[in-house]
């Protein structure tokens, strides 16, 4: 099956700061990809890189971007701009500041299908309320009139997601779209997300640093560090036989309720993520692993611990099976 | 929305009746106007007889009331120099005043709007650099000297244009674009970084993420937010074009309210010099008052606020 989004090689530059530093990653239709990582690993830029997003002075290169079958690397701005917001679409971290405050949720939510498919605007209200109602929002006839400054956080989130659906898109990246909310919204708002994917086969690129979220609705799993993704596989695998020791050094620390007893210390890893200077050769997780040789410092191969299953590492795999046993 | 409005209205009447009492005020304070009227060879019967023809040995409070209520119903009295009514001799020349205006805030709009979008959009380039440098030229130099260059070239080199005067459309150009000069400026730069903030916002990512078109993105998007405070500007920037054009009414010799604000303060014609203040300040007032409602027109948050 040919995936969705098809990533590999990815590279993103400000100046002389490589951001990514050739990250892979393919998402299937109808799945939830999850891009996990602390902050500053990139996940984020990867994710604007793919939209074709990325800030002032921010350059992109990739051995193979493709969506759908069609490689969008070399595509200029005009092809990109109608690729987004009609088969690939996504939502932000922001939802306070991503909508216009000038103009009504009605009108935001309508120029999009209106830009795409030249849809009257009697018809594109039909639809915008429609998808109102799909993501949770009662009474969508009262919202559409209002503007973003009388809604709160959640809603605003919502109306970002049903503005993203407006065209039916294959692909849906979801930058951190919980981040800003507390944590019963949170919970709506995830669930939203996997009815859509479920309903309407939508491919999901979630980015998160919240392993929580990843456990309740990722198919698969890429591990991100200092831009490169070191480790990948489907959810259960990943979380049932991490291989990286940066993807274990993760999961320690999230406290799981039954096996972590009051009063024992939260797993951490030690020091930041290191700024990665040009030129930099071998693994960049080195200097905070327990785990390092003098290996590590050379090409690190690519390495598949079971089928699906692909690690950036110089242990071999089932080394921890051996160390626990 | 009706609260705004009546809290705005509220301010702009307050305004206008202090700018009444103080230029009531300020005329009186200039020293015995029934002296400086007389002028310096006349008698003390002279100016016994202007007191009393002109009602300035009245208690001032009386004067001031008296004045007041008649200002109020746009009596302004007499001219003691022209003869005439003032309310009269203000509406002959008013609309020379406001048309200078308009067309100035209009030629600077139409340079400065677009250049400060360019600007921004291309920040830092060579353009955004060579757009502010023009800006810097423009802040620095005096509106009469630009005025009188432009006579010279325009005028009596090229012969395109009419040098002075007050008649039909070409005669407003040069005033205008002395006025548009010093405008553009301030214009210019608020677009600027007006753009220059909206195109960083999240709003503007996400229009770029629904595939929006370039000039959606920038317009509609991006110049909608920057033009909040560029619309007070401007009508700030239109009431100094009118109060500001006494200086470029003299020197083109147009004869608008600001040329018969420098006639009537030199001839101690002090009804008219009142008068011109006053109409000026509420031109003033009704223009903050515009600029208020035009933002809570563009700015959804200020009308439920």
């Amino acid at each position: 099956m040919t995936p969705l989004l098809e990533v590999q090689g990815l590279r993103v530059t400000f100046g002389t700061t490589e951001a990514v530093r050739g990250a892979s990653l393919s998402v299937l239709k109808g799945e939830t990809h999850c891009l996990v990582g602390e902050s500053g690993c990139g996940k984020s830029v990867t994710s604007l890189a793919i939209m074709g997003l990325l800030a002032r002075g921010g350059r992109r290169q990739a051995e193979v971007l493709r969506f759908a079958g069609q490689e969008i690397g070399g595509l200029g701005e005009r092809a990109m701009s109608r690729l987004r917001g009609d088969r690939m679409a996504m939502i932000f971290q922001e939802p306070m500041t991503s909508l216009n405050p000038a103009y009504t949720v009605g009108s935001q939510m309508t120029e999009v299908l209106r830009r795409h498919r030249g849809t009257p605007r009697a018809q594109a209200v039909d639809r915008a309320a429609e998808l109102l109602g799909r993501v949770g929002i009662t009474a969508p006839g009262l919202r559409l009139g209002q503007f973003p400054h009388q809604l709160s956080g959640g809603l605003r989130q919502r109306v970002m997601i049903a503005m993203a659906l407006m065209c039916d898109p294959e692909l849906l990246i979801a930058d951190e779209p919980t981040t800003a909310l507390d944590v019963t919204v949170q919970a709506q708002i995830l669930r939203l997300l996997e009815g859509l994917r479920r309903d309407l086969g939508l491919g999901v690129l979630l980015i998160t640093h919240d392993l929580g979220v990843v456990a309740r609705i990722a198919d698969r799993v890429s591990v991100m560090y200092a831009g490169e993704v070191v480790e990948s596989a489907p959810t259960a695998q990943l979380f049932g036989d991490p291989q990286h020791p940066y993807t274990r050094g993760l999961l320690a620390c999230v406290p799981v309720p039954g096996k972590v007893k009051r009063g024992d210390p939260l797993g951490s890893i030690p020091g930041v993520v290191p700024r990665i200077p040009p030129g930099f050769a071998g693994c960049a997780f080195r200097d905070r692993c327990d785990h390092a040789q003098p290996a590590c410092a050379g090409a690190i191969p690519r390495r598949a611990a079971a089928p699906g299953h692909e690690v950036l590492c110089t242990l071999q795999p089932g080394w921890a099976g051996r160390q626990a046993a | 929305m009706v609260r705004f409005l009546l809290r705005r209205l509220t301010v702009a009447i307050l305004v206008a009746l202090t700018v009444l009492t103080l230029s009531f005020l300020l005329t009186r304070l200039s020293g015995d106007l029934a002296i400086s009227i007389a002028g310096p060879n006349a008698t003390q019967e002279d100016v016994d007889l202007i007191r009393q023809a002109y009602g300035l040995n009245r208690p001032l409070a009386q004067q001031y009331l008296d004045w007041l209520l008649r200002a109020v119903q746009g009596d302004f009295g007499e001219s003691y120099f022209f003869k005439d009514r003032v309310a009269n001799l203000i509406a002959h020349r008013l609309p020379i005043t406001m048309t200078l205006g308009l067309v100035g805030l209009l030629m600077a709009l139409v340079v400065a709007l677009p250049l400060g979008i360019i600007a921004a959009v291309r920040e830092g380039s060579w353009v955004d650099r060579g757009v502010m440098l023009v800006a810097l030229i423009g802040q620095a130099m005096p509106s009469f000297w630009l005025g009188l260059i432009l006579m010279v070239v325009l005028g009596l080199n090229l012969g395109w244009l009419p040098i002075s005067g007050t008649g039909g459309w070409e005669y407003y150009v040069m005033p205008g674009i002395v006025l548009a000069f010093s405008a553009i400026p301030s214009l210019m730069r608020l677009t600027r970084s007006g753009m220059v903030e909206a195109l960083a916002s999240d709003y503007i990512r996400t229009a770029r993420a629904k595939g929006l078109s370039r000039l959606s993105i920038l317009v509609k998007h991006g110049f909608r937010n920057a033009a909040i405070p560029v619309v007070s500007i401007a009508a700030v920037q239109l009431g100094f074009m009118l109060g500001g054009s006494i200086v470029i009414e003299t020197v083109f010799a147009m004869h608008g309210v600001g040329y018969l604000a420098w006639e009537s303060i030199s001839k101690n014609d002090f009804p008219v010099v009142q008068a011109v203040i006053l109409v000026l300040a509420l031109i003033y007032i009704a223009l903050t008052l515009l600029a208020d409602l035009l933002n809570a027109v563009l700015d959804p948050r200020l009308r439920t606020a």
